[in-house]
């Protein structure tokens, strides 16, 4: 099922949770709603699985599969809503947790209590919470809570599955097990999911659309691929992973004349040279001041020459072995991928 | 604006109507009749009535009492809360139940217990009469009552604050090198200091309306031991409405103002949890 | 020095000095409040039950069969019969209103909720009397017509009874319920759940315990109050008089032995109520 959302505003007192939210989401995708705390994400999903309600604005319009629902009360929306903290029902056990929607519905449409058993442990197996029906979410872990609401949220056959900062209260392991799961499993059953979360790791490695919020504004939407490589703002790229900042020694570099605005640069598009190789290099003077040579890859501090601004590069251990670098040496970097903003928008970018 | 929109889960307009109503009958009413029928006495006779030399002297016992009172239930409660949240000891659980009987048990009860326990023959003022220390129908009876009914405020305020003060910041005290008594002086004492007060009200609030405890053990002598509830329950027994309503009226708006001052320092105590977060 | 060192090593210091107090303070204060809860709390309560038995089983029993104590007794359990699942309704619907709405003048309502708590029972008798009382209250004139009688009698007590007793629910779901949150109703409700089946399968499971603790405090409250019930009722023998009442009148005609026979029952229901209580905190807590 898609959603669309238009001009959604949302203020708590003074305070502008959401100015003016618009987006689209196609039907069957894993979208994943990113930003930083305090930028509306979280109250954008919850707008939209009808737990709170936009500003009253004659042209604010939510549509589920091109039926308005701007108005309609979460329960009959028809989504699924897996909670952060998960709101598992404390007093109920696994299965009569996940019975629960199902026992919700009207007289008429209710299954016959054979059928609510055999729903629930199909989905006790689909969730891989096998012999665990009769447990109680405090005899539970994390992981297993986890599923057990995204279980219960199931039940019901819903149009669009909503999660709320699904792995924030994992620890690291579950969390990359459970994603790489949660991956899968919307997959196999195309559901239309959105996902609340602040790691863009995480939105970056599971989902088909991200949408960047910021202070309440939707900022980029697009693939992984495209957000992380044409961000649109310095907030974009700030946001999505490592990158350094350069004020100065922009007069290094050819073709940029002007000595305003910010370089950015990510560290694994730095590159370290011990001489000069090529002319038409985006080539900087740099001192070595640490080299951390634990991890996947080797990560080298400089400060640039003669701004004696710090940043870092990140380059191979093989590459890092060769160079031999110590602190202090003076080396020359060179800029693969350089991004220049000026004014928060207006950039431009170079590409070796 | 249609707030009916707004609201996520149901029953606004069930529940805000049961209980507005119900506070309208039972509460709003009842005491808007006190303040109205005190208007209707006009302000020469309602002056007369709450200042007659018998009230003025009930008002001199009830609240130099209640002030004595609840002094010694903040000093004494201060100490059962610290005790009862820091320390473990044979019996704490039962100490800690103990606490709330007064609020539990019958005032009633507690009048005809207390008068036997400290009257001249009783277990305990049989050796505080030869000291001369008249523990019943006295002024110090209504003391020892009015202590007894408003022990649990004062620790059951203090009790949660004290237990989730948080122990780093005395750590951080220490570690810069306070001594004991200067950490409890300077950072956990400032911080109860609220909540101190906050039971200090509540239990004075309480004592100055109690009735049931206090007329067993204060002999009730007119001018001498008798307290402000007992004047109002002596006048309605001969009728005169008017005083009753008047001096009634008094309480009232002392009460109203010390509610007012408990929510402020409420609202004082959440600052303070603010500031230390 | 190399000893002095030793004997740090070897015998550490039994508490953290830097957040506790020296040995000799803490027994100090311990011993303080022993002092202060057996002169006070505990004297009290050994005292209702060494008067009530001082003459012996049989004279306890006698007391209890008289039938004045008897009548009193009923009419006791009569009014909290009705007070308590007033104040209960009062106390759900409460509850909910002030743990999961935000509106405007919510924090002036729960200063109203304390009034009744505030008031002394004295005067929120004499409320009632200038309501309803035949000769001088407001309604004396739809009263008499009508000839009902509501105060000196048990409407009035009742409603008195209701007006002292009415936060004691609503005051201990309140706190449970904000505990709780929201979450778990949130979640309900997205899964299609009606208002009511929220409230009886999610909400009331949640806060049984301080539910059940709320009408056990109202109840012993109700069956207690003195104040408030002695100024409606005009303590009629065997007609308006409850057991608090009925304790004041023996005592007065100097039945003391009956007076604590008939306390020593409103004690009971004290402790037992302070007994739920601890049974609920410490349910809790092994629920943490």
């Amino acid at each position: 099922m898609s959603i669309q959302a238009y001009n959604v505003y949302k203020t708590f007192g003074s305070y502008k949770a959401l100015k003016g939210v618009n987006l689209d989401i196609p039907e069957g995708k894993l979208v994943s709603l990113l930003g930083p705390s305090g930028s509306g994400k979280t109250t954008l999903l919850r707008i939209l699985a009808g737990l709170e309600f936009p500003d009253e604005n004659k042209n604010t319009q939510i549509i589920f599969h091109g039926e308005d629902v701007t108005y309609i009360p979460a329960g009959k929306r028809r989504i699924g809503f897996v909670f952060q903290h998960y709101a598992l029902f404390r007093n109920m056990t696994v299965a009569e947790n996940i019975a629960f929607g199902l026992s919700c519905k009207p007289k008429r449409e209710r299954p016959s209590s054979e059928e609510i058993r055999y729903k629930v442990n199909q989905l006790i197996e689909l969730v891989q919470l096998e012999g665990l029906n009769n447990r109680y979410p405090s005899e539970l872990s994390g992981g297993q809570q986890q599923r057990v609401a995204l279980a219960r949220a199931l039940a019901v056959n819903p149009r669009v599955l909503l999660l709320d900062e699904p792995f924030g209260a994992l620890d690291a392991k579950v969390r990359k097990e459970l994603r790489r799961w949660l991956r899968k499993f919307q997959e196999d059953i195309k559901i239309t999911t959105v996902f609340v979360t602040h790691d863009q790791e995480e939105a970056l490695e599971l989902a088909d659309v991200v949408i960047i919020l910021n202070k309440g504004e939707i900022v980029q939407i697009g693939s992984p691929q495209e957000v992380y490589d044409s961000p649109a703002s310095p907030f974009v790229i700030e946001f999505l992973g490592n990158v350094n900042k350069l004020k100065g020694g922009l007069n290094n570099i050819p073709n940029v004349i002007r000595n305003t605005g910010i370089l950015y640069v990510r560290p694994h598009d730095v590159d370290i040279q011990l001489q000069v190789e090529s002319e038409t290099d985006y080539v900087l003077p740099a001192i070595v001041r640490h080299i951390f040579s634990a991890g996947n890859y080797g990560r080298v501090a400089l400060e640039s020459l003669p701004q004696r601004e710090p940043f870092e590069a990140e380059i191979s251990r093989n590459r890092l072995r060769d160079l031999d670098l110590k602190p202090g040496l003076k080396v020359f970097v060179v800029f693969r991928h350089v991004r220049l903003f000026e004014n928060d928008s207006v950039y431009r970018e170079i590409k070796i | 604006m249609s707030n009916k929109r707004q609201r996520i889960l149901p029953g606004f307009h069930l529940t805000l109507g049961i209980c507005l109503t119900y506070l309208t009958l039972l509460v709003f009413i009842p005491l808007s009749t006190i303040f109205i029928r005190s208007s209707g006495l006009g302000w020469e006779s309602f002056w007369r009535a709450i200042t007659s030399p018998q009230v003025i002297a009930s008002y001199k016992v009830t609240f130099g009492i209640s002030f004595l009172a609840s002094l010694t239930n903040a000093f004494f409660g201060f100490i059962a809360a610290w005790v009862l949240s820091r320390y473990r000891f044979p019996g704490h659980g039962f100490f800690d139940s103990i606490v709330d009987l007064p609020f539990a048990l019958p005032t009633a009860v507690a009048g005809i217990s207390l008068t036997a326990l400290y009257s001249q023959n009783g277990w305990i003022g049989q050796f505080l009469y030869p000291l001369g220390i008249k523990s019943a129908y006295s002024l110090i009876g209504i003391y020892i009552a009015l202590t007894f009914v408003g022990f649990p405020f004062v620790v059951r305020t203090l009790q949660p604050v004290i237990e989730g003060l948080d122990r780093e910041i005395e750590e951080a005290g220490a570690s810069l090198g306070a001594s004991r008594w200067k950490v409890f002086w300077k950072i956990v004492f400032p911080s109860l200091l609220p909540a101190l007060f906050t039971g200090y009200a509540l239990a004075f609030a309480r004592a100055i309306g109690e009735y049931g405890s206090v007329i067993f053990i204060s002999g009730n002598m007119p001018m001498r031991t008798e307290i402000t509830p007992l004047v109002i329950v002596k006048f309605l027994e001969n009728y005169q409405y008017q005083q009753a309503t008047a001096v009634a009226c008094v309480m009232l708006v002392i009460s109203f103002l010390i509610l007012l001052i408990i929510n402020a320092l409420q609202h004082w105590s959440v600052l303070i949890g603010q500031a230390k977060n | 020095m190399e000893g002095n060192t030793r004997f740090r090593i070897f015998r550490p210091p039994k508490t953290n000095s830097a957040t506790n107090e020296p040995i000799y303070i803490r027994f100090l204060l311990i011993l303080i409040m022993f002092i202060f809860f057996i002169l006070f709390l505990l004297m009290p309560l050994i005292t209702v039950f060494y008067e009530a038995f001082k003459h012996g089983f049989s004279m306890y029993l006698n007391a209890l069969k008289d039938p004045f104590a008897c009548d009193a007794i009923i009419l006791t359990l009569s009014i909290a019969s009705i007070s308590v699942p007033l104040n209960l309704i009062f106390g759900l619907a409460t509850a909910w209103l002030i743990t999961k709405f935000d509106f405007y003048g919510k924090s002036l309502l729960v200063t109203f909720l304390d009034l009744p708590f505030a008031v002394s029972p004295v005067i929120a008798g004499l409320l009632f009397v200038l309501l309803f009382s035949p000769t001088h209250g407001w309604f004396s004139d739809i009263l008499r017509f009508f000839d009902i009688r509501l105060i000196f009698a048990l409407p009035g007590m009742v409603i008195a009874t209701t007006f002292v007793t009415l936060p004691f629910i609503a005051r201990e779901l309140i706190p449970a319920m904000q505990a709780r949150g929201n979450q778990e109703e949130y979640a309900a409700i997205t899964l299609g759940a009606s208002g009511w089946k929220t409230f009886f399968n999610v909400t009331l499971p949640n806060v049984k315990g301080a539910l059940f603790y709320g009408i056990v405090l109202c109840n012993a409250r109700a069956m207690g109050e003195f104040g408030a019930v002695s100024v409606v009722s005009g303590n009629i023998k065997g007609k308006t008089s409850t057991i608090p009442l009925y304790i004041e009148t023996l005592y007065m005609e100097y039945k003391t032995q009956a007076a604590f026979a008939l306390s020593s029952l409103l004690t009971l229901l004290a402790l037992f109520t302070l007994f739920i209580k601890k049974c609920i905190e410490f349910s809790y807590k092994k629920r943490i």
